[in-house]
């Protein structure tokens, strides 16, 4: 007999569990279904160990210029696979996380691979065994992969995606990395800290292109000057292994093609939905011409009963857009009122490089675009005293404003710990507050987040200490 | 230094005004406390007077000028012997507009020192004061919740937040919600759509513009039948006992001059009665229940042009001499056009009596937000059964037309049954 639920939930990624966690909280019985590990990418393979190799290769940084601070560090070196081992200690302490609060909100978890079979209902299989089960309403949350290049197919040997450069065996002598989104720069970053000549390729005019113009460009400088090759407008037409390494033929962006050489290449060209044999072609799942889940703002598709939700789904393709989608569209299917459709423009964007970068909202190219006049404000981290305290004085804070309403249209950062810092901007937009109630708000000194404050004022032709 | 008279706002609702008449010409003198002019309201004419010295150099908008946006400028007024250059243009500048140059007509009997204009009653649960405005508990666009970025916005594109239905947390007015964006429904103005579909006629008529009080009572009567489900309920009641209740009082009062009337003493009928059952003392507000704990008896005055219903605030609690003094003052004044605001707007239910015009028993409609309104017939002779005898009695009838949606007919019908032993035991309202 099929275990009956009111909600199952198919993938335990950062969407998924909190869906069935915020279902659990209204009462609803439910079930989650996972092929692989408890907290999906995120928490296993994405956002969190990635975080954990960055900070290793932050302090490793910081040792190598201790001298900076009046420090001695006699020949700093680190052991790759201890850095590693470290990331994979604290995923695991996350996934542990996981299944404790699945116990603790009582929430079934199926381990195998879930199959939607009719209109709900779903079955699960594992090792050969397959359990039936049946639920009111089934949230498919499979996420994404990473996007593979047509023309080479990631070995694991020299061609990474993600998965594999997460847990190098050697640092990189000459790395390649395709595609200069968060992910392709994150892992630059870290691979360059650690000693690796890394050159990184972006098809698009600059690199990480959904940022603001001003910080592709001030990241470009700042990258190179670690001593990265950048080239924007650039493509790689063919990847080829040998003995030694990866030739890439690269079709630079004055047309020429030339071929070279890297020890490996890490592909972080985007991510395509997981969509495949889970059963929606069956039931008629509408899906985007990206392949991608087609929902409405509440994680609806267009089969009753069917919600989808998370990097399954139009993006933006971020664990905390799943997060927030995820309890938008418990509380509507729990029929709680005031339920707000999902909005895109709130949620905020952030590369943990070094300097790291952080944004929410629009680009002043963007906000012209869509027609507003517009108040931009800049503050360098060289004129606040606490960036020049830490000695990092590398990044800004840019801040754009419809000089109609002042209505913080974008803000834009780059520097240390701006990925901590944004959320003050993120909570200024929930909020709508204007440039009226940010110039009145105290900020602590001495902080990184005064640039916050005189980055408002500077759009005012007002600021304080510049 | 030229002062800049705006358009006062000169109750919590008001957007705009009419500007009835100038009582003052350019190049008039002025001083603190002289009226210059004469604003028409929702429901009153109210007395505009300088609260500075000088020469009316400039009068910006005519007199006769409908729908002036509070915070306009009216007027320019100059210190003696200034020249005054082209003033500026009119602009709606509602925040910024000086609040203390106007004073609300009528004057206070003694001299106090000038008031502002009157300060909204903050909206308690206890008492709602928007009775002629559109939504409860959001009379002022101060007191809306508005996020900063929607009060901007809502300012420059001059629309009252009060109107707009929010939908951020608790109601909140948010940017999107004065966009009329994707994802909330356009600021929602619902009653004020109401206006009756313009015709042409043949049959010989003249047409008269329609007051703006006669504006509001079509919105708020329309908006009433509406949106309210009235269930009404009838009593007959005998009159004699309140009649000789009320001739015994009288004489007792004489000394003092207090003449009470027999609705003087019905409203205090009610106001017991609404206490004694308060599941009839309520409003409806959105996904809430006001349960008062005062009875503010609004009671309909006609006037000429129209009708208002000044209030009886905690008559429950008042004396019949208190509330008779009072009625006559608040009526006076209702008469003249003279009411302010918070004298005519809230009230928990309202009284409204037709007897003087023969009229034997009628449906009134509630006036929203209350939650009921008791409709009074004329006190007649009638042959009446008392025990078990006929027998000729002095009777009424009244009408209790409830808002079913908040109150229940047993609960109706227990307080119209209160307002009847009230009525017929009067003693019992005066201990």
């Amino acid at each position: 007999m099929a275990d009956t639920y009111d909600l199952i939930v198919l993938g335990s990624g950062p969407g998924g569990y909190v869906a069935a966690i915020r279902a659990a909280q209204l009462g609803m019985k439910t079930a989650i279904v996972e092929r692989e590990r408890l907290g999906g990418i995120c928490l296993n393979w994405g956002c969190i160990p990635t975080k954990a190799l960055l900070r290793s290769s932050e302090i490793f940084h910081y040792l190598t210029h201790a001298s900076a601070y009046g420090l001695s560090a006699e020949k700093p070196s680190f052991d790759i696979k201890a850095v590693v081992a470290r990331s994979r200690k604290v995923a695991d302490q996350l996934n542990g996380g996981v299944k404790g609060l699945m116990k603790k909100h009582k929430i079934d978890v199926h381990e195998g691979v879930g199959t939607l079979t009719g209109k709900g209902k779903l079955s699960v299989s594992k090792d050969g065994k397959t359990t039936e089960l049946s639920a009111k309403n089934i949230i498919v949350a499979t996420g994404a992969r990473a996007r593979e290049l047509p023309f080479a197919k990631a070995d694991g040997k020299r061609i990474w995606t993600y998965r594999h450069a997460l847990v190098p065996e050697a640092v990189p002598e000459k790395l390649l990395v395709i595609g200069s989104g968060a992910i392709g720069i994150e892992f630059a970053s870290f691979y360059s800290d650690l000693g690796a000549k890394v050159t990184v390729v972006e098809m698009l005019e600059r690199i990480l292109p959904v940022e603001d113009a001003e910080v592709s460009a001030f990241m470009e400088k700042a990258l190179t000057k670690q001593g990265m090759a950048i080239h924007t407008k650039t493509g790689v037409q063919k990847l080829e292994t040998t003995a030694k390494g990866v030739k890439a033929e690269i079709k630079f962006g004055d047309g020429k093609v030339e071929t070279q050489e890297f020890s490996h290449v890490i592909v972080a060209v985007g991510i395509v939905p997981n969509v495949e044999d889970i059963g929606l072609e069956k039931l008629g799942v509408k899906q985007l011409a990206n392949t991608h889940i087609e929902t409405d703002g509440y994680g609806r598709t267009n089969v009753e009963g069917i919600w989808a939700l998370g990097d399954v789904t139009a993006g933006p393709w971020l664990a905390h857009k799943a997060m927030h989608e995820a309890v938008i569209c418990i509380e509507k299917m729990a029929g709680a009122k005031d339920v707000h459709a999902m909005s895109t423009a709130n949620i905020p964007g952030c590369t943990y490089s070094r300097p790291q970068v952080a944004s929410v909202g629009l680009t002043e190219a963007k906000a012209k675009e869509a027609g507003y006049k517009v108040k931009v404000g800049k503050f360098p981290a060289l004129g606040n005293g606490k960036a020049i305290a830490l000695g990092e004085t590398e990044g800004f804070v840019k801040t754009v404003f419809d000089e109609a309403t002042g209505e913080l249209l974008g803000a834009h950062m780059v520097g240390a710990e701006v990925t901590e810092l944004i959320q003050g901007y993120v909570v200024a937009r929930e909020l709508e507050t204007t440039e009226a109630e940010l110039m009145a708000t105290t900020f602590a000194h001495p902080t990184l987040s005064e640039m916050m404050h005189e980055s408002v004022l500077a759009a005012y032709d007002r600021p304080l200490h510049i | 230094m030229p002062i800049d008279i705006t358009m006062p706002a000169l109750s919590p609702t008001m957007e705009t005004g009419t500007l009835a008449k100038w009582l003052v010409k350019e190049g008039d003198k002025v001083s603190p406390g002289d009226v210059i002019a004469e604003i028409e309201t929702d429901k009153a004419t109210m007395e505009v007077e300088s609260i500075d010295e000088g020469v009316v150099a400039k009068i910006v908008v005519a007199a006769g000028t409908e729908d002036v946006p509070v915070g306009q400028l009216i007027a320019v007024l100059a210190e003696e012997g200034e020249e005054v250059a082209a003033p500026k243009a009119a602009k709606a500048a509602p925040k910024e507009a000086p609040k203390p140059e106007v004073k609300e007509a009528p004057k206070p009997a003694k001299a106090e020192k000038p008031e502002p204009a009157p300060k909204p009653e903050p909206a308690k649960a206890e008492a709602p004061a928007p009775a002629p405005a559109a939504a409860p508990a959001a009379d002022t666009d101060d007191r809306v919740k508005a996020s900063p970025l929607a009060r901007r916005i809502a300012e420059a594109k001059g629309i009252a937040l009060g109107d707009v239905q929010g939908s951020g947390p608790g109601g909140r007015v948010v940017k999107a919600d004065l966009d009329g964006g994707k994802t909330a429904p356009p600021a929602a103005t619902a009653p004020k759509a109401a206006a009756p579909a313009m015709f042409e006629t043949e049959i010989p008529h003249e047409a008269v513009k329609l007051s703006n009080m006669r504006k509001v009572i079509a919105r708020r009567l329309t908006e009433a039948k509406q949106t309210i489900p009235h269930i009404y309920l009838t009593v007959d009641i005998q009159l004699d006992a309140l009649l000789k209740l009320r001739g015994e009082l009288n004489a007792a009062l004489e000394p003092r001059g207090v003449k009470l009337s027999v609705n003087d003493l019905l409203i205090k009928a009610l106001a017991a009665a609404l206490i004694e059952v308060p599941e009839c003392n309520v409003s409806i507000s959105g996904e809430q229940l006001f349960k008062y704990s005062r009875a503010d008896i609004s009671v309909a005055v006609s006037i000429p042009g129209g009708l208002i219903t000044p209030i009886i605030t905690g008559a429950d609690s008042k004396s019949l001499s208190a509330i008779a003094t009072e009625m006559k003052e608040l009526a006076g004044r209702a008469k003249e056009g003279k009411l302010q605001p918070h004298e005519y707007q809230g009230g928990t239910a309202s009284l409204s009596n037709m007897g003087m015009y023969g009229i034997t028993q009628f449906d009134a409609v509630i006036n929203p937000p209350q939650g009921m309104i008791m409709a009074i017939g004329a006190g007649e002779k009638r042959p009446f059964i008392v025990n078990d005898a006929l027998a000729i009695a002095t009777v009424m009838s009244a009408t209790g037309s409830f808002d079913h949606r908040a109150i229940d007919g047993a609960d109706g019908a227990r307080l119209m049954q209160a307002f009847k032993r009230l009525v017929e035991n009067p003693l019992g309202m005066i201990a």
